[in-house]
């Protein structure tokens, strides 16, 4: 049973290089259809450097509604508290998602008291704490999260996604 | 940090996209899906002409649109030897899920293998055989030679009972209609095997013999009647997680009140309102929470009941709603026997024989035979008086107007794998039966099921009732050979511990005589592994799509081919049947069972033949099948109650929709089939009256139950969970799921775990005089004081390992009452540590 993790991890990394970067092209084209030569699309989407807020206009554990990478994707940035992996700011404990539910796209909502987002869909619960993992639910996706950069001002900046988002088969539309 | 895929987008399905029909592999519900494939140079655009769906994919997709996939959904796959893009998503079109898919079959392309996206790598590719002191590679000619010689040898020495077999027997992956008829042709047609045994239960007998003698097949409404139904009663049944699109799609509606103008419009003569539900679980699940909230908590009636006590609930029930008259009396006149034969003389202890562990009688007889009082009840379940009969109102008061309320009896693992489980099932069926709640809209008394079903075989009455203990007989040294199809034993069943350590003596003993001859001398080495089977050693055979437990100690190991590497028919939870159509090749030199069991048999008849055993060898003929379709004809078609009307081509035509078994005829292009089975009134006995049992309660009644009840503090309560599929055989290779659950869970009360000096995801033992096993502490702020949970068959830590070897007189299981104590192993190991243990309720508080 025993099996080698790396030949995993080639695989992503193939399936990058691979399937994606010729998804890309396939929209450069629709999106440029002109007459000169495109530039060589990259194995990744290009994700916008988006400024959502300030740190001062955070207040702990509620949440502050913001869209990314465009208007048409609400998400959530939330101060936690305490330090969390990928949290952001002086305390690490700043946190952004997606509040579209990769089930079937219904919104979710944020309890303060058990710190969970929760989808009134099909019930399903995502722990913004451990990275938006599903602790129960119906969606095969962990919530999307934000790659998020604060600069020295306190600002605020959404620069990436770490899954797909619901309703989009390309996450910069 | 919570696993995520980095993918941040999907290659567009094009717009001429091949189009397959797929039933979803997994669980009993069998959701629509379709599979789209194209060629990996190839790809659809955003434009609405050059996708699938005709949308503009630029633009962002509402909730539930047709138009998204998951990454999940996604593979890259080889058809025809060629890769080919692979999107596998939930069809809307599909009356059962209705485009809703669920964490399990969602999953289903990248369960796929792929070897460009490096899924599933863990699939069986290639025959193996023991050779030089391991599994090596070898060739089906080669592999089933070995398998037909040494079971041609053991059978001359030891009879047909010299051959054990473990076998599913259900529909979706791993069985299906070809399959069980493959393997039933061989086994029971070709021979007269008895020593067989299913896949989740050690012998070979009916989960729900109970309901079946008294005349009512255990599947007999329609999905839709969760949708009209006054009271659903739920026993046993979790089944938001485990039969999730069922719920989903056809009981919330209902608690909603959202199909209330369906409700109108079909029964228009009777007032209606939103359904109340009972649910009987000593265990409050993410099931209750969800009726709750859909229905208002005052319309959910929770009976957390002391584990194993439900035959004392239904039978207070029983004899409080016939003593109100709450009863359908021209039901029970007309469509149930008034006969009442005297009880067999050590009734209540035991039947008349033990295939019989009941008495099938009258309705008035058994409401006696049965009858416990309300405090009786009361005390044996740990509930109050009032709620009983707050759940007697609900199941059977009159409705205003004297009409009579329709009830929907759901009940699944709780109750199967429960205490008592044949006079269990027997007086739940008694309520719907006594209620008229069989064959009629809103009504049925069926078992929610775990694999789709599948089943057709030549006759299996040589088997007997109660069938052969299988795992005693492989533990006390019987048998010389072992054919295993798709079973897992090792996680899968009980008295796990004994059964492991007496399995792995007698494969040994047979692999170290296998190396000491060399690979090329085919006689020497049948002779050298019949001398170490004569030494009590065991020749064991394994045929799957995985390498599993079981298969580390066995010496051939066949490769199989899955759903939709196959053709392949099944039937869900309300009979309905489809075709999932083969939409990509099947990893390396695999096959479908069917096939290996037709060419086992070739294989059989002609090492028979070279035997001089000319006469036995004509028994293995009539396996010429070079298809699945042909097994299919051979089968379903030729043997299955209304097959004739069936072929894969009308299946095609009736996609995932299919019709409900039995087909009764094929009008105008499409196969006319049967939404509910007994409308007319008329039940599957001889005389076509249903019988009522007299099922008396006798406390915990499989062996050694009561006293590890006695010996232990804690209920080692088990089940499924959501995310997982069966025993994980899949979810072993899929980071998803193996990261949020790296051992089995084991629910505990906060203060219970305290005391043990216990953290959240800290590594337990839970031990008993049966064994050990290992799990991951979950504190459940829900869960009783001295109750606990354990996910089952989990590779990571075998439930199975402290469930002892009691079983039912039919040689029924009895996983759930299962008792041992808890000590700390080990603080919470890294990959425990990053995961959350938050409550896997919904709420908005
Ligand atoms: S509910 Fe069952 S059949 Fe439906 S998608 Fe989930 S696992 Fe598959
Ligand atoms: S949409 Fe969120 S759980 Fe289904």
């Amino acid at each position: 049973m025993a099996r080698c993790s790396k030949l995993v991890d080639i695989g992503r990394r193939q399936f990058l290089r691979g399937g994606a970067a010729a998804a890309a092209g396939a929209a450069a084209s629709v999106a440029a259809p002109g007459p000169g030569r495109a530039a060589t699309p990259g194995a990744r989407v290009d994700y916008p450097s988006t400024r959502l807020a300030n740190l001062s206009e955070l207040a702990p554990n509620e949440p502050l509604y913001v869209a990314y990478p465009d208007d048409q994707a609400p998400g959530v940035l939330l101060k936690l508290g305490q330090r969390v992996e990928g949290g952001v700011g002086p305390d690490g404990d700043v946190v952004g998602f997606t509040t579209s539910c990769p089930h079937k796209g219904f919104p979710l909502s944020y309890s303060a008291a058990s710190r969970t987002f929760n989808c009134p869909g099909h019930y399903s619960v995502f722990d913004p704490e451990r990275g938006g993992q599903q602790v129960w639910g119906q969606a095969t996706q962990n919530l999307p999260q934000y790659v998020l950069r604060v600069d020295g001002q306190g600002d605020i900046y959404a620069e990436g996604l770490d899954e797909l988002l619901y309703g989009r088969l390309s996450n910069v539309l | 940090m919570a696993y995520k895929r980095q993918i941040d987008r999907l290659p567009i399905i094009p717009a001429d996209a091949k189009k397959h029909n797929v039933v979803c592999h997994y669980c009993i519900v069998g959701c629509g899906y379709h599979a789209y494939s194209w060629p990996a140079n190839r790809q659809g655009g955003t434009a609405p002409g050059s996708n699938a769906f005709g949308v503009d994919l630029s633009e962002q997709q509402p909730a539930e649109t047709e138009a998204w996939y998951a990454p999940s959904m996604y593979n890259l796959v080889k058809q025809d030897g060629r890769d080919h893009h692979l999107v596998i998503k939930p069809d809307k079109a599909c009356s059962v899920n209705a485009g809703l898919g669920s964490v399990r079959g969602a999953r289903m392309a990248e369960m796929s293998f792929s070897e460009a996206r490096s899924t599933q790598q863990q699939r069986l590719t290639d025959p193996q055989v023991w050779r030089y002191g391991q599994l090596q590679p070898t060739s089906w000619e080669d592999a089933l030679d070995l398998v037909a010689r040494v079971t041609a040898a053991v059978v001359e020495e030891q009879g047909e009972d010299g051959l054990i077999v473990s076998a599913f027997d259900h529909g979706g992956a791993g069985g299906g209609y070809e399959n069980t008829w493959g393997t039933g042709k061989l086994y029971f047609g070709a021979m007269k095997v008895k020593n067989i045994r299913i896949h989740n239960r050690p012998a070979y007998n009916s989960e729900v013999h109970a309901t079946r003698d008294m005349g009512v097949g255990e599947l007999n409404n329609a999905y839709e009647d969760a949708e009209l139904a006054d009271t659903i009663v739920a026993v046993g049944t979790n089944a938001l997680e485990t039969q999730t699109n069922y719920f989903l799609n056809h009981w919330v509606p209902n608690l909603r009140g959202s199909s209330l103008s369906k409700k109108q419009e079909m029964m228009p003569d009777e007032p209606h309102e939103a359904a109340r539900i009972v649910v009987v679980d000593p265990r409050r699940t993410v099931t209750v929470n969800a009726c709750e909230i859909e229905a208002g908590k005052d319309r959910v009636l929770h009976l957390p009941i002391r584990s194993g006590s439900d035959l004392a609930l239904f039978n207070a029930i029983f004899a409080y709603i016939a003593d109100q008259g709450w009863v359908d009396r021209d039901f029970i006149e007309a469509s149930t026997s008034r006969d009442a034969p005297p009880r067999p003389p050590l009734y209540p202890e035991r039947g008349v024989s033990d295939a019989k562990p009941g008495h099938l009688t009258s309705f008035e007889a058994a409401v006696e035979g049965c009858r416990l009082s309300l405090d009786e009840a009361a005390a044996i379940t740990g509930l109050d008086p009032a709620d009983i009969v707050k759940a007697a109102e609900w199941i059977a008061q009159p409705k205003a107007g004297g009409k009579r309320r329709r009830t929907m009896f759901s009940y699944e693992k709780g109750l199967i794998w429960g205490n008592d489980n044949y006079r269990t099932n027997g007086a739940l069926v008694n309520l719907a039966l006594a209620t008229g709640n069989v064959g009629r809209l809103g009504g049925g008394v069926v078992r929610m099921g775990g694999h789709q079903e599948g089943y057709v075989r030549p006759a299996d009455g040589h088997v007997g009732r109660p069938s052969a203990y299988v795992d005693q007989l492989l533990i006390s040294g019987q048998g010389g050979v072992h054919h295993v199809w798709a079973c897992d034993h090792y996680k899968t069943t009980l008295n796990a511990h004994a059964f492991k350590a007496a399995y792995k003596k007698r494969t040994d003993m047979v692999k170290d005589a296998m190396s000491s001859v060399p690979w090329g001398d085919r006689e020497l080495m049948v002779e050298t592994i019949m001398a170490a089977i004569r030494q009590g050693g065991l020749f064991a055979v394994d045929v799957d799509i995985v390498p599993t437990k079981i298969g580390e100690a066995c010496h051939v190991v066949l490769p199989a081919a899955t759903s939709g590497e196959m053709n392949l028919t099944s039937m869900n939870g309300e009979r309905r049947m489809r075709l999932t159509e083969r939409y990509m090749d099947p990893p390396g030199q695999a096959m479908p069972d069917c096939l290996i069991a037709a060419r086992l048999a070739n294989h059989l008849e002609r090492v028979l033949r070279e035997a001089g055993r000319a006469s036995y060898a004509d028994q293995f003929t009539g396996f010429d099948w070079q298809s699945e379709e042909d097994a299919f004809m051979d089968g379903y078609h030729a043997n299955a109650g209304g097959g004739e009307h069936v072929t894969y081509e009308r299946l095609r035509v009736m996609g995932t929709n299919g019709f409900q078994e039995p087909a009764v005829g094929f009008e105008n292009g499409r196969i006319v089939g049967t939404e509910r089975l007994y409308t007319d009134g008329n039940f599957s006995t001889a005389d076509g009256k249903a019988r009522f049992m007299d099922a008396p309660w006798r406390g915990l009644q499989a062996p050694g139950k009561t006293e590890q009840q006695a010996a232990y503090r804690f209920l080692i309560n088990n089940g499924r969970a959501n995310q997982v599929w069966q025993s994980a055989y899949l979810d072993v290779e899929n980071d998803f799921v193996m990261e949020r659950w790296p051992y089995p869970f084991i629910e505990m009360h906060p203060e219970d775990m305290a005391e043990l000096g216990v953290g959240q995801g800290d590594l337990v033992e839970v031990y008993n005089e049966a064994g050990a096993t290992q799990a991951m502490a979950y504190p459940t702020p829900t869960a009783r004081r001295g109750e606990t949970f354990m996910l089952f068959a989990y590779p990571t830590g075998v439930q199975g390992n402290v469930v002892n070897a009691g079983t039912n007189e039919l040689v029924i299981p009895n996983y759930k009452q299962t008792w041992g104590d808890i000590r700390k192993i080990a603080d919470a190991p890294r990959n425990v540590r990053t995961i959350s243990f938050k409550s896997k309720e919904y709420s908005v508080d």
